[in-house]
């Protein structure tokens, strides 16, 4: 459902607080960062932290661990492996999602603002819900799926053309910065399964191993879990691996069509 | 256990607007401005059925400057979706996914609908006036 205002209780209240600043020097900026406490379960607020670049790591992640390490345990973010690998620190930063490790500071004009991911439930600050998220990935199988007996002696081998196939698709790594970048996520989020899992789903489809491929598109064929994209392009727009949904939804698209001809 | 009072994160709130979501919704809105207009290019063509007087009325609102005005935006919505359109099946084709191709066709639709409707009015005014 198109909801455009938030829900009276997800609404920014404006008593954020202030808190002092993380190093001595005078070469500073300023970030305002969304928090939610469900302990006081009050409306959501934005604080203000104050950190010393010359003090600091030079990623927006080094700036929140900072913050936490040194003046406000409480704020809470998930983060990982500080490498863009694990996908843990999706974040909206300076109004796109991207992951807060490989953002940098300077890359942000004034003030960095920071908030969860669009438009999930958030269990606490910057973490968000992405039960459902996760709950559409297992939906689509996401494993080689075969009938044929696998040889004995070996491997079941790909020639380098069909390895091919899976560049751009395989570094996904579920970060869900595409999925709720996605207006169309937004609105339809329940039933439409989104660019991330749709990429994935077309990384099975087009694997040379994977026997399942009909069935694969067989599960899309729906108006909602497919046919909701519109080819926004957000996606692509805001992954911060480079890699483009967009394309795969479009090519999923195109095999929908192909194998009716 | 689960906390059903949890809050929806900011969405449109705090998004920042860029050129693949603002032409998408362009799309849409001059689809509905189209449907819009149609009826009232129904309302001229029921004005030319109903007789001489009523037409001249009609005409009168047409030619004035918000009617002039209203049929510009028309012109324009009904060229975006036109050249928008084109963008979208060469999308739906395969082609053009790449974040810089994105922005290149987003903008030559923008501007090749600024042109078609320049060209379209000087071509109305230069036939009737």
């Amino acid at each position: 459902m198109v909801e455009f205002n938030l829900p009276a209780n997800s609404r920014i209240k404006s008593n954020g607080k202030t808190w002092p600043k993380v190093g001595d020097g005078s070469n500073t900026k300023k970030f305002k960062i969304y928090r939610y406490d469900p302990d006081s379960g009050e409306n959501p607020r934005v604080d203000t932290y104050e950190v010393d670049l010359d003090d600091c790591g030079p990623m927006i992640l080094d700036a929140l661990i900072r913050i936490k390490d040194e003046v406000d345990p409480t704020l809470t973010f998930r983060r990982s492996c500080r490498e863009g690998i694990c996908g843990s620190c999706a974040m909206n930063i300076d109004g796109t999602n991207t992951l807060a490790c490989t953002k940098g500071i300077q890359e942000v004009k004034g003030d960095v603002k920071i908030y969860p991911l669009p438009h999930l439930e958030v269990i606490k600050d910057l973490v968000g819900d992405l039960t459902h998220f996760y709950a559409q990935y297992a939906s689509i199988e996401p494993w080689m799926q075969t009938k044929t007996p696998a040889p004995p002696d070996r491997e079941r081998l790909q020639d380098r053309d069909d390895r091919v196939k899976i560049d751009g698709l395989y570094e996904c790594i579920l970060c869900a910065c595409c999925a709720t970048s996605c207006p169309s996520y937004w609105w339809n989020g329940d039933r439409y399964l989104g660019p991330a899992v749709l990429l994935q789903a077309y990384r099975w489809v087009i694997d040379s191993r994977d026997e399942a491929t009909g069935d694969r598109l067989d599960k899309l064929e729906d108006p909602f879990k497919l046919y909701r994209c519109h080819t926004i392009m957000n996606c692509a727009r805001t992954c911060p691996k480079g890699l483009n949904p967009g394309r795969a939804i479009a090519e999923l698209k195109k095999m929908m069509v192909e194998r009716k001809l | 256990m689960a906390n059903t009072n949890r809050p929806l994160s900011p969405h449109l709130q705090v998004y920042r607007p860029q050129l693949t979501s603002m032409l998408s919704i362009l799309h849409r809105g001059t689809g509905v401005a189209l449907a819009g207009g149609l009826i009232l290019m129904l309302w001229w063509l029921v004005a030319l059925a109903s007789g001489p007087e009523y037409y001249d009325y009609v005409m009168g609102i047409a030619g004035s400057i918000i009617g002039r005005l209203v049929m510009l935006g028309f012109t324009w919505a009904l060229f975006f979706h036109l050249c928008n359109g084109l963008r979208h099946l060469y999308w739906d084709a395969g082609w053009g996914f790449e974040i810089a191709s994105v922005y290149r066709s987003g903008y030559m639709v923008v501007i090749g609908a600024t042109v078609l409707t320049v060209l379209a009015w000087i071509a109305a005014y230069g036939w009737g006036g």
